[in-house]
């Protein structure tokens, strides 16, 4: 392995010698993204396209809001509006959400582990290349997919793409194709990284890095993993069915030859649940590192906090028929998954509780991670109580498909996860780039965002109360929907001014910012035993840890984590 | 087996949670129980005004796990502004030394593991018991029987018994809380993809799915027109497939049921007779049925009776007789995707048309 390593170092590339190909020039960049096996600049690349999809699926929901401000607009018609909400949903979980996860992963867990590299950097640079191409290929739909309207030709059957309104009799020209295409690939990079981070974690672990000592990131990402190669070789055998179907006339979700709609849901919700377990996870990942170094006190619990980890991923595999409870199973078939689904609430609300003890009794500063990592906790919190509603079939027969659930599931990845990207960029920021954050712009980042998310989200599970279902381009006026929908279209703005003081304190602070030093947080990791940025090979002499807070054990000799552990 | 014993204790913790509940809603007036309007158009669907079973009986179940939600939010956020107020930063000289460093603790760990588990517990059993009481309910010897087909983008109406077949509108007689009660069961089934029943004040939703039968019911204690949508997104006009229930007093809906059984009136008047003729030579019979002629299309709605209906296109236009003839001349204009094809009518013939649909009654 050792050696593994020295070949794939971009060191060793042949020296450049033609006129601008020295370092730092435009083709050196160029070729150094492209050929780079190193987990750092992979991780980063990760996070860069994530948040480049971000953007764009940001402006196709802008899009969706303008549309349904005022009741019969004919700002964007049904087509528009069918492919603007599925390429939003498509996007932000596969393009979005997984990426971010993978790249705080790829770029966080062999320094925290003490490893050098991921176990297999060239796989970890092919699962990257193999989601980026995936992505490009769904959004080349626009161009490549004319379909039965010459207009919108991206896929419009919606993220879940409930058969049979993918079969060929419903969606004509490729549109599907592309979207299942691009899937499949996307699923192939998953599980090709998520087994790269595995046995990362089982096999590359510094000496006295024991599982009962690795970080709760690492535990999170490890989890995290598992899930992926349980959960996506599920979606990537549904895209090869609808593609049989589609072409060599096989009838698996064809009703009209004895196939079943329903079989396409249970096959689609037993990778879709876990997945949304596999979106959260980084959000658990950062808010358990988080909130103890800027609290001054070890994770309250950690063993706990593992165990409801694991118990909540374990879980997440038994509860997919939460989404179908109107597609009309038996009474025991839905009190089965109502009480599985709200087993899930157990574990869950005991990280929260431990995360608030970590809290308490702790000298708390109030950094920008913290900042984003109190309103995780908040948004969070509420997020989860809305599952527990819906998770009660009685109330998710009202409740389901109608905008409530569209607000739950976005306090759960906006103010649940994307609160703590936020939250973990800012605190990871100077490790990765040298240079503090700028805290004045982070902070109008935050108030900005945060007045956004609620004011476009809190209303919507008002609208979902007054019987409005989702995915509709239009409605009509007088149903009580209209002011509730414009006051969520203004929250967009706001969003939109957080984010581009987001974008900007990026760039501001990359060229402007303090220069962050080793350890400018006091932190306890191994990340911050390197340099900021760290060098290629992370750790010039391999670490030893004796507990889970290596640094403080470095820096208080007289009273080490070791003899309470 | 299981249903049952989670029937039982269900009903033991469903009457404590009664008495909660009522408590709670009368302390904070917010009972629902309005004057009745009949007659009226029920446009905002709030899922929190049911006027019918099984809709009233969803209730319950949402009262009891808003109320424990309710109340864990309080605790939680309580605890974490208390704990962000109490543990802020005092001053510059805090970063000189750390907090005593707390590693957890066992006792506190099981007990914020138990009281979740016990609040877990009533939920499951609540829901168990509301879930197989409105599931299974006993469809009784009087009940109304309709069997509603969800199209791409439209709802075809069957009364088997009555021998009545209609499009998106469903007629029903009131029930009465201590009286006659007759509830409307309804077999739902598709003809291309799936859809699903949603009309918020009188039932939760119940999947549409092609190839697969689904039940549903419903048991209105007040007279009037009920909106409902499909719920599950189902292509292109998902949003304009719009439903009403318009619930009678029983002596009304019988009327109406005789009015939708009596033979139609041939048109009179040149205009209307010149109409007919169209409606026959050009293709609308290739899609439209009306019950006694030759036209017996099932690919659109069936027009029988379409003029004793209140809206056109699934609820996208009301029905007048402006709304039709701009429906006729472009059905893309009102409803732009769906499959009613612009037959490049003349003035004339829309003319006609719409004096020979308004006839249909």
């Amino acid at each position: 392995m050792e050696n593994d390593i020295l070949i794939e170092d971009d060191y060793r590339l042949p020296d450049p010698v033609r006129l601008g190909d020295e370092p730092g020039s435009f083709t050196r960049i160029i070729q150094k993204i492209v050929f780079t096996v190193d987990h750092k600049i992979l991780g980063l690349m990760y996070i860069g396209s994530a948040l480049f999809f971000f953007v764009i699926a940001g402006l196709l929901a802008s899009l969706m809001r303008i549309q349904l401000m005022y009741p019969n607009n004919t700002f964007l018609g049904p087509n528009a509006f069918n492919t603007s909400f599925t390429m939003h949903g498509t996007t932000m979980v596969f393009l979005v959400g997984m990426p971010m996860a993978f790249g705080f992963a790829n770029y966080l867990v062999p320094l925290m582990i003490g490893a050098r590299d991921m176990a297999f950097p060239r796989l970890n640079a092919f699962g990257f290349w193999v989601f980026f191409f995936g992505g490009c290929l769904l959004f080349f739909s626009y161009l490549g997919a004319p379909g039965l309207y010459a207009a919108g030709s991206a896929p419009d059957v919606g993220w879940f793409a409930y058969s049979p309104l993918t079969a060929r009799a419903f969606s004509r020209g490729h549109s599907t194709d592309y979207w299942t295409l691009s899937l499949l690939l996307g699923g192939v990079g998953s599980v090709a990284t998520a087994l790269n981070v595995l046995v990362t974690v089982i096999c590359c672990r510094c000496k006295g890095m024991t599982l009962g000592r690795l970080p709760i990131f690492v535990w999170s990402m490890l989890v995290l993993s598992f899930l992926v190669i349980l959960a996506l070789p599920c979606l990537s055998a549904c895209q090869i069915m609808i593609t049989l179907d589609r072409y060599l006339g096989a009838k698996f979700f064809d009703t009209q030859a004895g196939g079943s709609a329903v079989l396409w849901q249970h096959f689609f919700w037993i990778f879709g649940h876990p997945e949304v377990y596999i979106l959260i996870m980084p959000a658990f990942a950062i808010t358990s590192e988080v909130i103890p170094v800027f609290s001054r006190k070890p994770i309250f619990g950690y063993p706990i906090m593992v165990a409801a980890l694991v118990s909540i991923s374990f879980i997440s595999l038994g509860v997919w028929a939460h989404h179908m409870f109107c597609v009309g199973m038996t009474s025991l078939e839905n009190a089965f998954f109502v009480t599985s689904t709200l087993l899930v609430s157990i574990p869950t609300g005991i990280k929260i509780f431990n995360w608030i003890a970590t809290m308490y009794g702790g000298r708390l500063r109030f950094e920008l991670p913290l900042i984003f990592a109190v309103g995780f906790l908040f948004q969070f919190l509420i997020a989860g109580l809305t599952g527990v509603m819906l998770a009660v079939a009685p109330f998710d027969w009202q409740l389901s498909d109608s905008y409530f659930v569209v607000a739950h599931f976005h306090y759960v990845l906006i103010g649940g996860l994307l609160f703590t990207i936020f939250s973990g960029i800012y605190y990871w920021y100077p490790k990765a780039f040298g240079r503090m954050p700028n805290f004045k712009l982070g902070l109008w980042h935050f108030v900005f965002f945060t007045i956004g998310f609620h004011m476009t989200f809190l209303p919507q599970h008002f609208l979902g109360f007054l019987g409005m279902p989702r995915r509709i381009y239009t409605y009509q006026a007088d149903r009580g929907w209209d002011e509730w929908n414009f006051v969520s279209t203004i929250g967009v703005l706001f969003q939109a001014v957080g984010i581009l003081f987001f974008v900007y304190n990026l760039i501001y602070s990359y060229i402007r910012g303090e220069s962050a030093g080793e350890d400018p947080w006091d932190a306890w990791t191994l990340e911050w035993a390197t340099t900021s940025p760290p060098p290629d090979y992370n750790f010039a002499e391999m670490p030893v840890v004796k507990s889970r807070r290596p640094l403080w054990d470095a820096k208080h000799p007289d009273d080490p984590d070791w003899k309470y552990e | 087996m299981f249903p049952v014993v989670f029937y039982w204790l269900g009903k033991i913790s469903g009457a404590l949670n009664r008495c909660i509940v009522s408590a709670f809603l009368a302390g904070l007036g917010m009972c629902s129980a309005q004057a009745a309007e009949s007659g009226d158009v029920h446009l905002v669907a709030d899922i929190f005004r049911p006027l019918s079973r099984p809709a009233e009986m969803l209730l319950e179940p949402t009262q009891l796990v808003l109320l424990v939600t309710l109340g864990i939010f309080l605790v939680v956020v309580g605890v974490l502004v208390f704990v962000l107020i109490q543990f802020r930063p005092r001053g510059p000289e805090d970063h000189l030394t750390e907090p005593p460093q707390i590693y957890g603790s066992n006792n506190i760990e099981m007990a914020w593991t138990v009281i979740p588990c016990l609040v877990v517990f009533v939920l499951v059993l609540v829901s168990a018991r509301s879930i197989v009481e409105i599931q299974d309910a006993p469809v009784p010897e009087n009940a109304i029987h309709i069997r509603l087909v969800g199209h791409q983008w439209w709802w075809e109406i069957h009364y088997p018994e009555l021998g009545i077949t209609t499009a998106n509108e469903i007629h029903i007689p009131v029930s009465t809380r201590n009286g006659v009660q007759t509830p409307t069961h309804i077999q739902l089934e598709s003809a291309d993809v799936i859809h699903s029943f949603w009309v918020p004040q009188m039932a939760g939703k119940t999947d549409l799915v092609p190839n697969r039968i689904n039940k549903t019911w419903m048991e209105p204690f007040q007279v009037g027109t009920f909106l409902g949508n499909c719920a599950e997104y189902c292509g292109t006009q998902h949003a304009n497939m719009l439903l009403r229930v318009i619930v009678h007093e029983p002596k009304e809906f019988q009327k109406w049921v005789e009015s939708q059984k009596r033979p139609t009136a041939e048109p009179e008047g040149a205009l209307a007779i010149q109409g007919k003729k169209d409606f026959f030579d050009l293709s609308c019979i290739n899609c439209h049925t009306v019950d006694g002629t030759l036209a017996k299309g099932v690919f659109g709605p069936d027009l029988t009776k379409f003029a004793t209906r209140q809206t056109l296109g699934a609820g996208v236009a009301p029905r007048t007789p402006a709304d039709i003839r701009a429906w006729l001349a472009n059905p893309d204009s009102l409803k732009p995707g769906c499959y009613m094809p612009d037959m490049k009518l003349t003035p004339q013939q829309l003319d006609g048309l719409v004096a020979y649909l308004e006839t249909l009654k």
